[in-house]
């Protein structure tokens, strides 16, 4: 058939299907509709750890850190309408604060993780709660100098071993606790913000994103959804970042490093803003891809860049909404 | 119940630089009264809205709210206290569904602390109140998103959000403007409905016929300075105020 004579229709699936979970227990087909693409990620993630040698083992670890980071990223920008560019200050301060508390105090991994994350997430939120007031680029350049700042303290201090951090921490019993707990980590947070998003309160955070004023005139005061926000992702944040410092057993002004604040945006711009998978999904290609290109040396960063730069000119959208979409769609090719 | 007052605003001036947008008004207000406050573009109105709801803090004067000294507070507390506004520009939360906008107003704590604020559903309670307001006709529009309604159903949805707050005031900026003949005639009733029901209204206008049909007393400003108030027809007949209409003014 000449391309002429002939064009691509799509058709919807019923927004029944995709919108009313009740209504998808009718039937098995269904139900494998909707729970397909979720087990695959579910499956895929629990699965991995037991497929990989002992280098990408570690991949993953790292790969699930920024994956978290990336979520909190996503959900602070498109839900909450703050960009905050603070990952390595979530990462630095969860993993100073479990690090101390092993070091000092020698508190087991397992203790010191949740305690550093909650430390970690309320020492995170004072911290922002001054710059709560301002928006946009202003948040985002303010939340990108803490870290900076942060370590300058420490040096100028001496604080906590200075330069050299502290080494010598107690590390996770072997490498399947230290999969899984970042895996169960992973799928806890991104299924927990999920709900989030859906409930009240997140649509109060939306309302904040869209038109503080109008929530103000609803009396509903927006500082305290903001700090709250905040908090939720200083959390995740610390949780990963105290985790770091026990999967590598060391503590120092690296885990501030700018990576953890530039590399989770370019994991949700790839995914998708505002899908909280796409975040996964995005950290999970491109932390494998930048290992993958290690051979490449300081030509890594200009692939790396420019995959980022193609998906920002020809895929905005990213790739979960890209695939959402075709996923409820139906094509076929008809004669015109 | 005449007497009842519920606001009572002293020498509320406001400037911004040098310009002086609200300059010493002074009014009261009582329960079930419709005052609609005109006057010329750039004369104070909607400055005026925002001193009395807290968006902007005034340079000097009182607003007394039931006994209470509300000066200065912050917008989210006034609104608690039962003082409601629509905006000029309309703000709808664009992103989120129309009836998922009243979500808001219902989960603030004016709404949870009252007794029948945890009470059933809060989707169909947005619901009903949509349809109360004039969302009935297509069923499907609740449902849409608040981005994509038209300006008619957006202005609506405005005052939708004002009444799911249950509030003894509500301050209209402007409900009429940018809307079709229409949409207005269809807007009238609403009002002439929250009217009977005894809420207090204060409505910044500039489509006098419209106001008129509702309000009970006027507030004529110019230059930031009240200068004129009382019954619609009879003030609108004084000289003055027909010449900061018009305009010219020197003209004797």
């Amino acid at each position: 058939m000449a391309a002429q004579d002939r064009r691509k229709k799509r058709l919807d699936r019923s927004i029944k299907v995709r919108s009313e979970g009740l209504y998808s227990l009718s039937s098995w087909r269904e139900m494998t509709y909707l729970l397909a693409p979720r087990l695959l990620l579910i499956g895929g993630l629990l699965v991995s750890p037991l497929l990989l040698d002992l280098y990408w083992q570690k991949v993953l670890c790292a790969a699930g850190i920024m994956a978290v980071l990336a979520m909190g990223f996503d959900f602070l920008a498109a839900y909450v309408g703050l960009v905050c560019l603070g990952g390595a200050m979530f990462i630095g301060f969860g993993g100073y604060a479990a690090g101390l508390l092993n070091a000092h105090l020698g508190l087991p991994p397992l203790l010191t993780i949740p305690l550093a994350a909650v430390i970690g997430a309320c020492v995170s939120t004072v911290v922002l709660m001054p710059c709560l007031r301002l928006r946009g680029v202003y948040f985002a350049i303010v939340t990108f100098m803490l870290p900076l700042f942060a370590t300058h303290i420490i040096i100028a201090l001496e604080l906590f071993g200075s330069t050299e951090g502290i080494t010598g921490l107690d590390i996770l019993p072997n490498p399947w606790w230290e999969q899984y707990v970042i895996v169960l980590t992973l799928l806890c947070v991104l299924f927990a913000l999920r709900r989030l998003v859906t409930e009240d309160v997140g649509l109060i955070m939306m309302g904040i994103k869209d038109n503080d004023q109008a929530v103000l005139a609803s009396g509903i005061s927006i500082f305290k959804y903001r700090v709250l926000a905040v908090f939720v992702a200083a959390l995740t944040g610390c949780f990963v970042g105290a985790y770091q410092a026990h999967l590598y057993g060391w503590l120092g002004l690296s885990l501030f490093a700018m990576d953890f604040s530039i590399l989770p945006i370019a994991a949700t711009v790839m995914g998708g803003m505002g899908t909280l998978s796409g975040a996964v999904i995005g950290a999970l290609i491109l932390t494998p891809l930048s290992e993958a290109l290690r051979g490449f040396g300081q030509l890594r960063v200009v692939l790396y860049c420019s995959i980022l730069l193609l998906f920002i000119l020809y895929k905005p959208e990213g790739l979960m909404n890209y695939f959402e979409r075709k996923y409820h769609q139906f094509e076929r090719w008809e004669k015109v | 119940m005449a007497n009842d007052i519920l606001l009572d605003v002293e020498a509320l001036s406001k400037s911004f630089g040098g310009v002086q947008a609200v300059v010493g008004v002074a009014f009261t207000l009582s329960r079930g009264d419709v005052l609609g406050i005109i006057g010329p573009n750039g004369a104070g109105k909607t400055t005026l809205i925002n001193l009395l709801t807290g968006f902007v803090k005034p340079d000097r004067g009182r607003v007394v709210y039931k006994g209470h000294d509300i000066t200065g507070m912050a917008p989210n507390r006034i609104a608690n206290l039962g003082i409601a506004r629509t905006f000029q520009i309309i703000r709808p939360y664009h992103s989120l569904p129309a009836y998922k906008n009243l979500i808001l107003p219902l989960n603030s704590p004016r709404i949870k602390k009252s007794p029948e604020g945890r009470l059933g559903d809060l989707d169909s309670v947005a619901i009903d109140i949509l349809e109360e307001i004039g969302f009935e006709r297509d069923a499907r529009v609740p449902y849409k998103l608040a981005g994509s309604l038209p300006l008619g159903y957006q202005k609506k949805l405005e005052l939708a959000r004002c009444i799911a707050l249950k509030p003894e005031i509500i301050l209209c900026d402007e409900v009429f403007s940018g809307l079709s003949m229409a949409e207005i005639t269809s807007m009238i009733p609403l009002l002439e409905k929250m009217i009977m029901e005894g809420m207090t209204l204060i409505m910044v206008e500039h489509r006098l016929r419209e106001l008129f049909r509702v309000a009970n007393r006027v507030l004529v400003m110019n230059f930031g300075c009240k200068i004129a108030e009382g019954h619609p027809q009879e003030t609108m007949a004084r000289d003055d105020v027909k010449a900061a209409y018009i305009g010219g003014g020197t003209r004797r």
